[in-house]
Order: structure tokens, then sequence, then C-alpha cells
């Protein structure tokens, strides 16, 4: 296979030398090193980054996302817009046109009819698709013609991009996964690691949560890419090793995730054989409040329910005052260094989305002392610790075990105490607290906690769904099994209201207007949720590695086409 | 004695099907969820359908019915199919992985060679050291060699294998640079050089793995050694005028050997074990890398194939010392 692909890559390269510069496989072997291996080459049996990493390799949808957030070509001929037609007036469709001429990597031609075959198979009801929420409110898709898909949206959609833009929507090949579907999805082993694509790459070896071999793709659309004629995708040990062996040892091209303390980053780009790079996109850190009462001598059904208000952190002053009592920049300092950033936001990017509010970013201990007497929560009894009306500002403050949140407590907790509010930390297995067993009292949608930490983004550039999360039909409860997304328990009309309106607005500056008041709303007007780091991806590469955008809005590895070695 | 092992034979099935009870009970009561590993951004009610689709939410005896089912019918069919072209397994699903939804015993197969390359060859290393150096400490007892012997022993036994493990990684790999840190699987040994290279990437991990086994049998020899250095019939052999060579390497070795004989075969279901921590260091993706890494996203089909695997290794192998046991020493008879 390596051969027969280099030497058609040289033939191909050969044939249009005079036009292009690079050539096709000329650059030897890519080296990169995940420290979570790849168990699945597609992102459709898998949520997991690395695997939606591994499969845009060679998996292609129709558009993916540029380092800005911007939606451009892939497999399209061009991005459908409202001006070029592509997008109905009234946003309830949008026609694709494949670029002509496509192959597969087998050989045969990409039609429209695998695009629909791709919708069917995740949309699929014995199916378990990961990624059925990118498909959500399509009515029906339709082939135009052999190269034109037309989608129709049950009510109009004002961002369209959702459905096969993006390495979390490719296209699958029809002729290969056709008796993949519903159940027998996952019996399909040879198609979910071996799929055939339109990506720069082919898989030519999988070894299940170890290592990928891919080769360069002979009947990749651009003649002269990729460079490099093989990759090799190795998984397992840490952030640090993996950072090491790209900073210090020089073995690896390209290590993924090296989230490293700031410290150990300098000594490491001190060893001058690699640079770390960083891009951001929605990841926050946050601390989210509960409004709810959380108190273990409520009846079980009871306990952070709407049914008990907070008793102090339903007040929007305490509120506030935790989260100016807060110094991000020494968070950062401590935990992230170049991987993250201060943030009062909870929509950080991208920059027409994000709100101009930075007022936390100063820490104000006198200013949060100050709210909290005015209200009215003074040391009446001389311990140390404010109260009110017989209730203590005490607080139970919980998140997942994990070494740089744990010294996000340790600190946050100093500055707590130091405005008078007594603090109890609470470390919970990560497979628990995100793990969403309802028998389970540790769950963080079940929130029996008054304040608890981790952080969460959403998929793609619109923050749409992200922010419908916090309406109060998605509040969780007993009820509902505590499934439900709105954990903070926030319920305002009038934020519902607003969401209900971006949901039908498809101007991009109206649009940015209403998210940034959103924003607002959850974090500066409220303090509902205390934004603390915006956190980006961060990455080791080799100096002798050139092409590299980071970007942060599509996998990581989606455009390696563009890669080649500096010699 | 065959009816010994006949028996022994019979006996193991029920501890079998009660230890593989066992696991799944701790597996699937153990806190944690695969839903645990789907980001946060997929939304609850296709996470739930996604766990509808692994069967995570069926009943527990229904699941462990399958899982037996699976591992004692299903799987040997398969086999049986693959070996004879067959079709006793069509239709019949085998048993599944959680996390990359596909058969777990390919991927134990796969995973196989390296552990068995790496965990093995640092056993039986471990055993080629630990012999001498068991029988010359024990022959001079208290001597310089002896303390010298004990101290690194007792290092072996104390220093645990992710400090060896980074430790050995600094200084070969990065100080000096001898040896990858990143063990490459795909590696196939044709000619020489990439013999060479297979040696280079073995090496740490080999020299971690061999320097703790040294230590446990070294200590057995030596102490098996001194046991036998003392009896009447030594004392003898050498009255007989037999050289101290003859004596020590002919009558003390051997009589020594029987009990080391047995904790080296007990030793050997650890090999496919694999080693965790130090496969985890140097990239080995073993079989111990396989099971933490189940474990880590709660994938409870290869928890359980992987441990249970184990398990029935454990049971062979103490068989196997126990016959081997009555064979090396004739004063031991099980009829």
């Amino acid at each position: 296979m390596k051969l027969r692909t280099a030497l058609l890559g040289a033939t191909a390269a050969f044939a249009l030398a005079p036009a292009a510069q690079a050539e096709r496989g000329t650059d030897g072997e890519l080296k990169l090193l995940y420290s979570q291996a790849v168990s699945v080459m597609t992102p459709y049996l898998s949520g997991g980054t690395k695997d939606i990493d591994a499969a845009s390799l060679v998996l292609e949808p129709l558009a993916g996302f540029d380092e800005n957030g911007v939606v451009f070509p892939r497999l399209a001929a061009e991005i459908p817009t409202l001006e070029n037609g592509g997008v109905a007036a009234d946003l309830t469709s949008i026609t694709w046109k494949l670029a002509p001429g496509l192959l597969w990597s087998d050989g045969t031609a990409v039609t429209s009819a695998d695009v629909l075959f791709t919708h069917e198979y995740c949309t699929h009801p014995e199916g378990g698709c990961a990624q059925l929420s990118k498909f959500g409110g399509i009515k029906t898709i339709e082939a135009v013609d052999d190269l034109t898909v037309k989608i129709t949206f049950e009510s109009p959609k004002a961002n369209p991009y959702t459905a096969f833009v993006g390495a979390t929507s490719p296209v699958l090949q029809k002729a290969q996964f056709a008796n993949c579907l519903g159940a027998a999805a996952a019996t399909c082993t040879d198609a979910n690691f071996n799929p055939i694509g339109t990506g720069p790459f082919v898989v030519t070896d999988f070894k299940v949560n170890d290592v990928v071999s891919l080769a360069a793709n002979p009947n990749y659309r651009d003649p002269a890419k990729p460079a490099f004629a093989t990759v090799t995708l190795k998984g397992g040990g840490d952030s640090e090793s993996a950072a090491r062996a790209v900073m210090e040892t020089g073995e690896i091209d390209y290590a993924w995730n090296t989230q490293i303390n700031p410290e150990l980053q300098e000594e490491m780009a001190a060893a001058g054989k690699g640079v770390f790079i960083s891009a951001f996109g929605g990841l926050v850190e946050r601390i989210e409040t509960n409004l709810t009462n959380p108190a273990a001598d409520l009846p079980e059904a009871e306990r952070s329910t709407v049914k008990h208000p907070h008793p102090f952190l339903s007040d929007v002053k305490v509120r506030k005052a935790l989260s100016i009592a807060i110094d991000r920049q020494a968070l950062v300092d401590i935990g992230y260094g170049q991987a993250g950033k201060p943030t009062c936001n909870y929509v950080p990017a991208p920059a027409d989305f994000a709100s101009d509010n930075t007022e936390c970013l100063t820490q104000n201990l006198d200013g949060a002392k100050a709210l909290l007497d005015e209200a009215g929560w003074t040391d009446s009894d001389g311990d140390g610790i404010r109260d009110k009306d017989g209730v203590k500002l005490s607080i139970t403050y919980q998140t997942t075990v994990n070494p740089i949140r744990q010294d996000f407590q340790a600190l946050v907790k100093g500055w707590w105490n130091e405005i008078g509010v007594e603090v109890e930390l609470k470390q919970i297995d990560p497979g628990v607290f995100f793990g969403g067993d309802a028998a389970s009292p540790d769950t963080y949608q079940k929130f029996y906690a008054d304040v608890e930490m981790y952080a969460n983004e959403w998929d793609g550039t619109d923050p749409e769904t992200y922010l419908g999360q916090l309406t109060c039909e998605a509040i969780p409860s007993p009820e509902t099994q505590w499934q439900g997304e709105n954990i903070n328990r926030f319920c305002d009309p009038a934020y519902d209201a607003l969401v209900a309106e971006l949901r039908t607005t498809g101007d991009r500056a109206k649009r940015a207007e209403i998210i940034k008041k959103l924003n607002d709303m959850l974090t500066k007007d409220s303090s509902t949720i205390i934004a603390l780091v915006h956190r980006g991806r961060f990455s080791a590469i080799s100096n002798t590695l050139g092409g590299v955008v980071m970007g942060a809005w599509d996998a990581e590895l989606s455009r390696a086409s563009d890669w080649y070695r500096i010699k | 004695m065959i009816t010994f092992i006949l028996r022994r034979l019979l006996l193991a099935i029920p501890t079998l099907l009660f230890i593989s009870l066992m696991i799944f009970l701790i597996v699937d009561l153990a806190p944690g969820s695969p839903a645990s590993q789907i980001p946060l951004t997929v939304p609850p009610e296709v996470k739930a359908k996604i766990l509808e689709q692994m069967g995570v939410n069926d009943p527990m005896p229904v699941r462990y019915a399958l899982w037996l089912r699976q591992f004692f019918i299903v799987e040997p069919a398969y086999w049986i199919d693959s070996l004879f072209g067959t079709t006793l397994s069509e239709g019949q699903q085998r048993i599944v992985s959680w996390q990359f939804r596909g058969p777990v015993m390919d991927v134990i197969l796969e995973r196989i060679p390296q552990t068995l390359m790496v965990v093995g060859s640092a056993y039986l290393v471990g055993v080629l050291i630990a012999l001498p150096i068991g029988i010359y400490s024990a022959y001079r007892q208290y001597s310089a060699f002896d303390q010298v012997g004990s101290f690194v022993a007792m290092l072996g036994f104390s220093v645990p294998t992710f400090f060896t493990g980074v430790l050995i990684s600094y200084i070969f790999a990065i100080k000096l640079g001898w040896f990858p840190t990143v063990y490459d699987t795909t590696l196939k040994v044709t000619d020489w050089e990439s013999f060479v290279k297979q040696l280079r990437q073995m090496a740490m991990p080999v020299m971690v793995l061999a320097l703790a086994n040294a230590a446990t049998i070294s200590r057995f020899m030596r102490s098996s050694m001194l046991e036998n250095m003392t009896q009447d019939y030594v004392r003898t052999a050498r009255a007989k005028g037999l050289s101290e060579r003859t004596v020590v390497l002919k009558h003390v070795l051997r009589n020594s050997l029987i009990s080391v004989v047995t904790v080296i075969a007990i030793g050997i279901p650890s090999i496919f074990g694999g080693a965790i921590v130090t496969e985890n260091i140097f990239k080995v993706n073993g079989i111990g890398s396989a099971l933490i890494n189940a474990i880590n996203v709660s994938d409870l089909p290869m928890v359980q194939t992987i441990v249970f695997i184990f398990a029935i290794l454990v049971v062979l192998f103490n068989l196997i010392a126990d016959v081997l046991y009555g064979l090396l020493d004739p004063r031991i008879r099980y009829d």
C-alpha cells in the first residue's frame, strides 16, 4: 500500500509538476501522539475528541470551520448563503452542491446518495448515533441531482450550518456502510475501524486504543497534497510525557492536549525542539451556583429542586460577592499558563459574540465584603463566618478529582474565607460526577452542593443550543430522572423569551447582540454562573512541522492535508 | 496423578463460575458509568439513546447471563468457525466493548504479543539474574556480595515502578537519548536493523520490570538455598569428599529449586496480566494498559473479560505448580 501510494502520489505530482510546488507523499512520516488512544474511526459512534480528530484525517464533511470559526467548503463546491440563494430566504432550507469530480479513496465517485445515506445512518431510530443533534430539526433531505442535496427544516433555522458542517458530521460512503444501519452499526467493525473517506489519508492498519497507521490518499482532490506519505497516530501515556516526546526528545511531530502546569511549560519550551500552540474556542471553566436548596434535611425528592430556593445563594449580592472575591489571573497562572485566559463570560468566543464584560477580572475583596454587609450578612456571633437570621454563609464546593481543580478549590476557599464565608470542599470521581446515574447523589445534575466547578462548551461556532440550556424547561428534577442541562435551576421568563427570539433571528449582527445580552444575564447581571478561565486547546508541535494552523472550532487534525516538513 | 488433575480440573469449574460472578458484581456495582465518557455537548436524550443501544440499561442478571453465554458459547464457536470454516456462531453477538464497539477478544489477542514480549522477557531476565544472585548470596551469606544483593533486592521490592519507570526514562531517554520513550507496536522484526530497534525500545520497560521480578525471586532462591545448606545430606556430601562445586550446584541447588520453580510457575499468569503502570509509562499498550483504560471508561464487558481470563490463568498455573511440585519432589504424592 505504501509503495503504491507513494508511486501514485509521485506520478500525480509529476504530471502536475509545473503547476504544483509541493508534491504528494514526499515528506515521509508524520508522527502524532495522543495521550488518549483512538478507539474508533468514526465520530458517529463516539463523542470523544480523540476519535473525532482521528476520523477527520479520513472522513470529511461538506464544509468545515476555519480558525476564526468561518465556514469554508470541503466537499461542497461553495458555501450556500442567503446571497447566493443556497439558503432559502425564509431560512427553511439549505441546498448544498458537491464539488464535481470528487472520488472516494477506493476510486468511486462521491454522490448526493452518500450524503442522504449519512443522514439516514445517524438518524436511524434503533441507532445510538453520538452526533444525532447535528441532524436535529431536519424535516426532509432530498437529492435534487447527483451532486445536489436539499435539506428542508421543520421551522426556520437561523443557523443552517449544522448537518454536514464540521468534523463531527462527515459524509460516509453508502456502499461501505449500507449494512450498518441502526442496531447493526456497532457490528460493522471493519467499516468503523477502516472507513473509506475523501480526506487526505486512508487507514492502513488500526489497532484499537493503540495506534492508527495511515497513508496518503491516492485519490485526494488536491494532487499536491498531502505532503506526508504516511501518518502514525500513537495513543497512550499522559500529557506530560506526550509534551516531552515533542519538546525534549523530538521523537514526535505533534502531541495533542499537552495540558501541563505553567512551570513545566516554560521548562520544556526552553529545550527548543518544539513550540506549544493554543487556540481558544468556547470552553469555560466555571463555578455554577445552585439557586435551590441542597440541604440534606429536606425530603429526597425536594432537595435541590425549585420547591426550595437557596437560603443565601438566591441573593444576587451574595453571588456577586463570591464572584468578585476571586483573582482569576492567579488561577490561570497556577493552573493553565498559556492554555488559559481569565474570563467573566459564559460565551467567550467567537469575538463578535463575546460580551465586553470585564468587571470581574480585577479581584475586589473590599467590594465583596461591602456587598455582603449591604445585603445584611454580618458576623453577628464573632466566629468569623457571616450570618443572617440564624443562617450561616457556609458553602459546600464540589468538583471532580483533578489536580488543577483541587488547586483552584484551595485558592478560592482562601479568598472566600477572607470575606467571611465558610467553605467545605468536596471531590468526586469524574466517572460518577458526569455519569448521570439517577441513583447516585454525586452527579453534577443532581447538584447536592451549593456550588460546583467544571468546564463546558458547545459544538460548532454558534452557541444557540448552549444558551438554550438555561431555560426554565431544562431544569433537572426527580420527575425528569435528573436529566436536564439547567444546572443552576435558573429560571427567568425574560431570558426564555430572548432565547426564543434568537432561534428565529438570521442576521449575524442581531444574533450577536442577543447572545451578548443572554450572556450578561447569566454572568454580569446575576452572577448565576461564575466564569473563571477561558480554556484553550493546547498542543505541542515540533519545529520541523510546518503549515499547522490551530483552530478551536473544528477537529485539530482536520486540516492536516496542509501540513509539511520544514527542511 | 491423573485422578488428582481431573479432580482439580472439575473443582475449577464451580470456582471459576463463582469468580466470574464476583468479578461481575464488583465491576458492576462500582461507581462510574460509561455515560461519563460522552461529552457534555451531547444532549441528554441522545446520550440516553447511546446507552440504550450499548445495552447498559438491561437488568444485571440479564447482562450476566448474556456475558456467560457469549464467553463460554459464542466466543469458542467463533474460534471454531474461523479454524474450520463452520458457521456455528453466525448471527450471534460476540462480547462487544462499550468503548470501541468492537469484539473484546480481538483486542485482547492483538495486545497479547507485546505484553508477552515485554513483560515476558522482563520475567525471563529477572529469573536469569535472580537465580545466580540468590545462589551466591546464600553460599557466601553475610559477605559484601550478599549485603549488596540484599540492598538491591530491597530497592526492587520497595521502589514502585511508577518511580523507577519515570526515573529510567528521564536518564536514558531524555538526558542520554539512548532509547525511545514511545514504544512502536507496529514494528515488525524482519532484519538485523529492526531487531536492534526492537531491543532498544524494549530496553527501558524490561529494565524496570526485571528489577522488580529479580528482587522477589532472588530472595526466594537465597532463603531456599540457606535452608538446604545446613541439612545433613550436605555435610555427608562434603564428608564424602565431593568438590564444593558439586555439593552446591548439584545437591543443594537441585533441592532448593523445588520450591523456587513453583514460585516461578505461580508468577507466570502475571505476565499475561501485563504491567499496568510500566506499560502506560512507556506506551507499550499491552493487556495492562487495555485493562486500566477499560476501568477508567467503565467499559464493563472489557474489564470483566480480561479479569476473568486472568482468573483462569491463575487457577491453571496453580494447578501446574502443584503438579510440578509432585514431579520434582518424589516425597510428594497426590494419590
